[in-house]
């Protein structure tokens, strides 16, 4: 019955939905907890499709609040277990999320970010990245990556998992609506043949042994009676997310070097911004190309190397400066301009990035 | 010295004396899920889920493994922990707030579903651990906090009758009951039965406690089992609501009614 799902290289033509759930079982992902929203539900219809030839388990939840808690419920049985949601979707899941960074459970969630505020649209934007990378009621100790294409989701997917697991944290993978109805080629793979580990998930509950004479009982909690015992855990939580600050910021970057402008995006944009970039320096432009892969944590270093290297920023962004924000923050002190190319709610052109470009440099 | 009542082996005697007020009904409602837990030997293949208000004080009252959840949220970990590992008992122990009201999709969906898992509810008619709030089940014309004046179910609604609620949407093979505090001995056969029909594999068990609160309440001992003894029952129906044809048949017919 589960037999390994994808055995060699697989050279394949799919949604980006489809990816994700293919990615899921390649990762050895056991169970998905889901509820419906556009536009993540065929991760769930490829999933259910795939589950019992791999033995995987499936619930289709009351509400997203649910599929959070279930997927939390999962975890502490030690099964890689996931969830994927969007929009108002994203916004329940803060609540069980923050019980994960409380708790440190290894929930993996995917995002497919569709318009916003509120119901908006079930197409595209890149919205939902505050909320990803600091929803909830706490410090936004999480792991998210941005991915820009089909083959980012497989990859990323498969490492979403292992990352969770190794660090205890949860862990997301932000796509967008473009990137989860279109198809495109990739290359799907086993990553245990191809040497990428896969790390091993844990119970913390059912161990053997009598609890509280063989071994002592699991008992796991998210409240604290008094400021000092609750601020010791989150200094805690804060030295780990210390070492995931050195070890796991991820970014992708060219013709940096003294630049007159980097043009910094995120996700399907930096594919437009790429693209743009690529045209403008075949024209002779100096212009440089910065995708962070990594919004939590960002790579602050990687950005502020650049920013010391170049005269201007273009921040490009199908939200109105989510990502500028992040950016900010991560350059705090540097006194480089950033200029800001906003488009809420709607994809970006390699063509507006030219336009613009060609504008800053002039 | 006087003779102490045994202690459950289940329980944990290094967070004894437990953290509920002096007259708290969670105290015997645990004492009889510990013993439950003896008697079946499921101390070493159980998880305990406890809720948010005063069913979290419960977190380490057990040496069983237990997860805290969120206010309404232990029925969906419990469901997802029970799904991912059937081999296990799972139960989500909550109070009236989290189950009839925060978490009242959760436990109807559960329900709907008959997953195989043992919800045990508090019923002390108000929210204790804030500071005694109107609930689902307050009574009409109870005063708390948020109904001064009584609570008046022409604007806020009757008690919700939880129990009789979820017997109406599960199948023949859930186990549905009603208990009281006041008389642990019938409790401890609805709790011994909600657990046996899970590890059965049979589907939803779920007991609804009724249990006191003099501190919210503000009432004397004399008054306190007053109201759990004469006043809750008219309005809450101690008894089993559903029963699984096994257990009936085990019991030999109308002796299987748990009726104290």
């Amino acid at each position: 019955m589960s037999e390994k799902p994808i055995t060699g290289e697989k050279r394949v033509f799919m949604t980006g939905n489809e990816v994700v759930a293919w990615a899921a079982v390649a990762a050895q992902a056991e169970i998905m907890y889901g509820y419906p929203i556009t536009p993540q539900n065929e991760i769930m219809h490829y999933w259910t499709r795939l589950a019992p030839k791999f033995n995987k388990t499936f619930l289709q939840t009351e509400d997203e609040l649910s599929a959070g808690f279930t997927t939390i419920g999962g975890v502490l049985a030690g099964k890689k277990t996931f969830t994927a949601t969007a929009g108002p979707g994203t916004v329940l899941m803060q609540e069980p999320l923050a019980m994960a960074e409380m708790m440190r459970l290894p929930v993996v969630v995917v995002v497919m970010q569709r318009g916003g505020p509120s119901t908006a649209t079930v197409i595209y934007s890149q919205q939902e990245v505050t909320l990803t990378t600091f929803g909830g009621n706490g410090e936004g100790f999480r792991i998210v990556y941005s991915t820009a294409t089909h083959q980012d989701l497989f990859d990323y997917t498969i490492k979403a998992f292992n990352i969770a697991w190794k660090y205890r944290m949860p862990t997301f993978v932000l796509g967008d609506g473009y990137q989860a109805k279109m198809r495109e080629p990739l290359t799907m793979y086993d990553p245990e043949e191809r040497g990428v580990e896969l790390v091993k998930p844990e119970p913390y509950v059912g161990l053997p042994g009598m609890p509280g004479e063989e071994r002592p009982p699991g008992h796991y909690r998210n409240t604290y009676n008094t400021e000092e015992e609750l601020n010791e855990v989150v200094n805690d939580h804060v030295k780990a997310y210390e070492q995931i600050q050195n070890e796991l910021p991820e970014h992708d970057e060219f013709g940096t070097e003294n630049a007159d402008l980097v043009v910094v995006a995120h996700g399907v944009v930096a594919r437009a911004t790429k693209q743009a970039v690529e045209a403008l320096r075949a024209e002779g432009l100096n212009i440089g190309y910065f995708r962070p892969i990594t919004l939590r944590p960002m790579p602050d270093q990687a950005l502020r190397a650049m920013a010391d290297r170049t005269k201007k920023i273009l921040v490009v962004e199908s939200a109105q400066g989510q990502l500028a924000r992040l950016l900010k923050e991560s350059l705090y002190g540097k006194t480089v301009e950033i200029v800001p190319l906003f488009r809420p709610g709607v994809g970006v052109t390699p063509e507006e990035v030219m336009a613009r470009s060609r504008e800053l440099v002039a | 010295m006087a003779v102490q009542p045994a202690m459950p082996r289940s329980w944990r005697r290094e967070t004894k004396p437990h953290k509920f007020c002096p007259g708290c009904g969670h105290g015997i409602a645990l004492r009889v899920l510990g013993q439950a837990i003896d008697q079946l030997n499921i101390q070493d293949r159980m998880v305990f889920g406890c809720d948010i208000g005063c069913s979290l004080l419960a977190w380490d009252f057990f040496n069983v493994d237990t997860v805290q959840t969120h206010h309404g949220r232990t029925t969906p970990v419990i469901v997802g922990l029970k799904r991912a590992r059937p081999e296990l008992v799972c139960v989500a122990y909550m109070g009236d707030g989290g189950g009839y009201a925060i978490g009242a999709q959760h436990l109807v969906s559960a329900a709907m579903r008959n997953d195989r898992i043992t919800v045990i509810l508090i019923n002390n008619t108000q929210y204790a651990m804030t500071g005694g709030q109107m609930a689902p089940t307050t009574l009409p014309g109870q005063k708390t906090e948020t109904s001064p004046y009584g609570r008046d179910p022409d604007m806020t609604g009757h008690p919700t009758q939880g129990p009789e609620m979820v017997a109406t949407i599960t199948p023949e093979s859930a186990y549905v009951a009603r208990g009281t505090i006041s008389r642990p001995k019938q409790l401890h056969k609805m709790v011994t039965r909600a657990l046996e029909n899970q590890i059965a594999g049979r589907g939803f068990s779920f007991v609804e406690i009724l249990a006191t609160c003099p501190t919210n309440w503000r009432t004397n001992a004399k008054n306190t089992w007053k109201f759990i003894e004469e006043t809750m029952p008219t309005h809450f129906k101690v008894g089993e609501l559903k029963v699984p044809e096994a257990f009936q048949a085990a019991a030999g017919g109308e002796g299987a009614r748990a009726d104290g």
